[in-house]
């Protein structure tokens, strides 16, 4: 609308930093308030995520989660929907992994299970997507209404799965059994034992996220479906014009969102914890969101606001390990003011910023 | 006649823009008349109106109430002074009951209870007064629309207006409803009530008022009183005699029909027919152009027939296949599909998206084209080749496929609709208001295309508000009124007698010349 034509530097560079930098001061204040040094602090997050092979290892985990469920939100996006469902996807995705390396460990090595494991959590995630979509596509049912309920159902459905169904026979844990070689990625310290990852998760499935970033990148940017997606987020009704049917879009677009939230589930069950286990999500999908409003719904965008965020998760782990006073709590209100500052508030600065950038053009007349 | 009048408007002006909606408008409205406002649409009464109402504020000009000069700069504010507005589209809570409507904003304190039991007793002596007959209990949901106009004019009579404006009041009324609209406002004239009736259809007009005032392209061209004046006065007075556009074009030779449509029927979401019954055909190397004052079924018609809207009933039959539009469940990018071309009326709500560059807007509905894939990819290059050769052909500037859409001018964002949709060579070309807000330069062009297509044997369905853009380009003249064809006419139809079939004066009515339908 108004943002016209700002320089691209400005737009995917100085505008985030902005709101990195406000968010950031606040914490500060924050800190100082608690009776520590802010500085200090800084130095123990960064150093905590990014100082040694073991923190980047654990930065780049975390960092593959937000990059799916990021993904997720800004595919949706595209289209624009608001897909708050995430959570539960991912969650009901793990389902999908599980059945792979359950039926598969024993038999094959993990590089033949991993294609079933990708399907399978895609095929769980989308299908948990699909009937808030199909409302949303034939009855105007909101789908961030309908996909926030859904995520109730899916922890309460899957709760129900792993201690009545899934759980390990005389085990006292609502988990699966741990898979075996062929249900396991191998880390990535294993693979580049150089870079020192030491006992960090980060495994495969970082490659895994990576190539779905340039998959979602060709899909928006190249194919005839990313170009109607794109027209239906843009204007519906043009949409409708070009012949574009809005049920499939909608509908097509949940389903690759969810899919790509479900695949979130291959870095938690099949890359670290090995077995099917209750609340192994623990709000990865939510932060997607902010993953995807701060990388602007670009594929490029969100694997650098994963990585703040991977940062933001190791390092105030770091932080609150060093500094006690400082507790998971206060991590988490750093957590939000970014999420806040780069989310929520993301124009906060913009139309200082545009008018800084358009300065002599005077007001062009409206034209009737 | 020294009277002070009720309203005064002395020398307003308004703009928006380049757009001069009101110009040096003078108005004098007596106390105890019922004084009419006439014009086409765009014309400029509901700006003046809502200047009035304080909605808008004029850049210049004053404003007098009972001959004082006031400033009003809220409706609040023209309450307070006496002047109640009754919209176009009614401003009622739905779920609430006529007595709370009509107390909604103007309760006399925090508590409801006591308020509303006087508001009962106003109502009731309103309504006997004015004859205006409402339960005070029925909730507005279901009241037909005729009952739900009499609640709006109570509202403004509760807040003791003593002038009305009502704003196209009939236009949502049945005939009948309407006959009572008009004794209900001679009653309030008898009370000493002012009435401001705005509408752009001649016998309401005639039917109703003691003054009538008409504007055109935002300016007040003529007051009469309503006896000594005629629809054919009012009607040339209206449309006026305006710079004629010139296109130079060879008489059509038209061929064989390339589009019949037959009895089409469209009903609209709210469950009002808007298209009714329409019969008619577009031949080969004919513009055909469809006239009439916008809101009466043109748009949904065009809708209809390129897919986007579905319709009740009706056929169509196109290169001689003939299709149930009632059933069939064809969309946009199936029309497209039988060489249909679609330039629509707003290209910013439908025609183009803003926020993509030239060249994706370049193929807009015509994406799927395999020319345009390699494979699963769209084929960027092939498609900013032929974005390139538009942009050439039509002079688009400037020259920048990459540019987004919205940077564009108006005229050049309707050339980019037009190349995309001209040179995919259409056997129909549906046009709807093809120069709107587009710049003369602009214009000539895209009359220029619009001829050159069907003097290359297409057939061109063109709906315009314009009249002087219908009589420079059509071939053959239909009036749509009221969802209806009210009349047809050839190449040189008179302007004045196609004004008069746009404002619904019956063509049994008129002289007959020409295929009457």
């Amino acid at each position: 609308m108004s943002a016209g034509q700002l320089p691209r530097w400005v737009d995917l560079g100085l505008i985030p930093f902005l709101n990195l930098a406000a968010a950031f001061l606040v914490s500060g204040l924050v800190v100082v308030l608690i009776g520590e040094n802010p500085l200090e602090a800084v130095k123990i997050l960064v150093w905590g995520s990014l100082g040694y092979g073991e923190g980047i290892g654990f930065t780049l985990f975390y960092a593959t989660n937000f990059i799916f469920t990021g993904l997720a939100v800004a595919v949706a996006f595209q289209a624009g929907l608001f897909n708050i469902g995430g959570e539960g996807q991912a969650y009901v995705g793990g389902l999908g992994v599980a059945f792979a390396c359950l039926a598969l460990d024993h038999y094959v090595p993990w590089y033949v299970t991993l294609p079933f494991a990708i399907l399978g959590s895609a095929l769980m995630g989308a299908a948990w997507a699909f009937i808030p979509a199909w409302l949303q596509a034939t009855r105007g049912s909101h789908v961030v209404i309908t996909t926030i309920m859904f995520n109730f159902i899916a922890a309460s459905f899957m709760g129900y799965l792993l201690i009545n169904v899934m759980k390990k026979p005389g085990s006292m844990q609502s988990e699966t059994r741990t898979f075996e070689d062929g249900g396991r990625l191998p880390f990535l310290n294993d693979i580049f034992p150089s870079f020192g990852f030491g006992y960090a998760p980060v495994n495969l499935s970082f490659f895994v996220a990576l190539a779905a970033c340039v998959l979602v990148w060709l899909l928006i940017w190249r194919t005839k479906l990313g170009y109607e997606i794109r027209a239906f987020g843009q204007n519906a009704t043009a949409a409708v014009y070009a012949g574009m049917p809005p049920v499939r879009i909608i509908v097509v677009t949940m389903l690759i969102s969810g899919g790509l939230a479900g695949m979130m589930a291959i870095n938690e069950i099949m890359g670290s914890q090995h077995r099917l286990l209750s609340d192994f999500v623990t709000g990865y999908g939510f932060v997607g969101i902010a993953v995807a409003l701060m990388g602007r719904a670009h594929p490029v965008g969100i694997v650098f606001a994963a990585i703040l965020f991977g940062m933001l998760y190791q390092g105030g782990a770091e932080l609150s390990f060093e500094m006690p006073s400082i507790t998971r709590d206060m991590i988490i209100v750093i957590q939000a003011l970014v999420i806040l500052f780069a989310g929520a508030l993301e124009h906060m600065f913009r139309p200082t910023i545009v008018r800084l950038f358009t300065p002599s053009r005077a007001l062009e007349t409206k034209e009737a | 006649m020294n009277e002070t009048p009720a309203i005064e408007l002395r020398k307003i002006n308004k703009r928006f823009g380049q757009v001069h909606a009101n110009k040096d408008i003078d108005l004098v409205v007596k106390k105890g008349s019922i004084h009419g406002i006439i014009g086409e649409n765009g014309a400029g009464k509901s700006t003046l109106m809502s200047i009035l109402y304080g909605f808008y504020h004029a850049d210049e000009g004053d404003i007098l109430v009972n001959g004082n000069k006031v400033t009003i700069s809220d409706s609040k504010a023209a309450i307070g002074m006496g002047i109640g507005m009754v919209h176009q589209h009614f401003m009622l809570v739905d779920n609430f009951s006529v007595l709370e409507n009509v107390v909604l904003g103007a309760e006399d304190s925090q508590l409801l209870a006591g308020g509303l039991d006087r508001a009962r007793t106003e109502l009731k002596r309103l309504e006997e007064e004015y004859e205006l007959r409402v339960d005070p209990d029925a909730l507005i949901e279901d009241l037909p629309v005729g009952l739900q106009q009499r609640v709006e004019i109570l509202k403004a009579l509760y807040r003791s207006a003593e002038v009305l404006i009502l704003d196209e009041p009939t236009g949502v009324l049945t005939p009948a409803e309407a006959d009572h609209l008009f004794k209900i406002l001679d009653v309030l004239k008898k009370e000493g009530k002012t009435v401001l009736l705005i509408t752009h259809k001649l016998r309401e007009i005639m039917a109703a008022t003691d003054m009538v005032s008409v504007m055109r392209r935002g300016e007040m061209v003529a007051t009469r009183e309503t006896k000594n004046t005629s629809m054919e006065e009012l009607a040339e007075l209206m449309v006026g005699r305006s710079v004629l556009l010139r296109v130079d074009k060879a008489p059509a030779v038209p061929k064989a029909p390339v589009m019949e449509v037959d009895n089409l029927t469209v009903t609209d979401s709210r469950g009002v027919q808007v298209v009714k019954d329409v019969s008619f055909s577009v031949r080969a190397g004919e513009i055909v152009g469809i006239a009439g004052v916008s809101g009466n079924g043109q748009s949904e018609l065009l809708e209809t027939l390129s897919g986007i809207r579905r319709a009740t009933k009706g056929t169509l039959k196109i290169h001689g296949e003939t299709i149930d539009l009632g059933t069939s469940s064809l969309d946009a990018a199936d029309m497209r599909a039988k060489n249909m071309g679609h330039v629509p009326e707003d290209r910013h709500r439908m025609g183009l998206i803003n926020s993509f560059s030239e060249y994706e807007n370049s193929i807009l509905g015509y994406h799927r084209d395999p020319a345009y894939s390699k494979g699963v990819l769209m084929d960027l290059g092939a498609i900013k080749k032929a974005a390139v050769e538009e942009i050439e052909k039509y002079d688009i500037r400037p020259p920048n496929p990459l540019l987004k859409t919205a940077s564009f001018s108006g005229g050049n964002q309707q050339k980019i609709v037009l190349a995309r949709e001209i040179e995919r060579d259409p056997e129909i070309l549906l046009v709807g208001q093809p120069t709107r807000g587009v710049d003369i330069g602009a214009i000539e062009f895209i009359h220029r295309r619009i001829v050159e297509l069907r003097d290359a044997g297409k057939g061109i369905l063109l709906v315009s508000v314009e009249l002087d853009e219908i009589r420079a380009l059509s071939d053959r003249v239909l009036v749509m009124f009221d969802g209806k064809i009210v009349g047809e006419r050839g190449a040189n139809a008179e302007e004045g007698e196609l004004g008069l079939l746009m404002a619904g004066v019956e063509d049994s009515q008129l002289t007959v010349e020409g295929g009457v339908q």
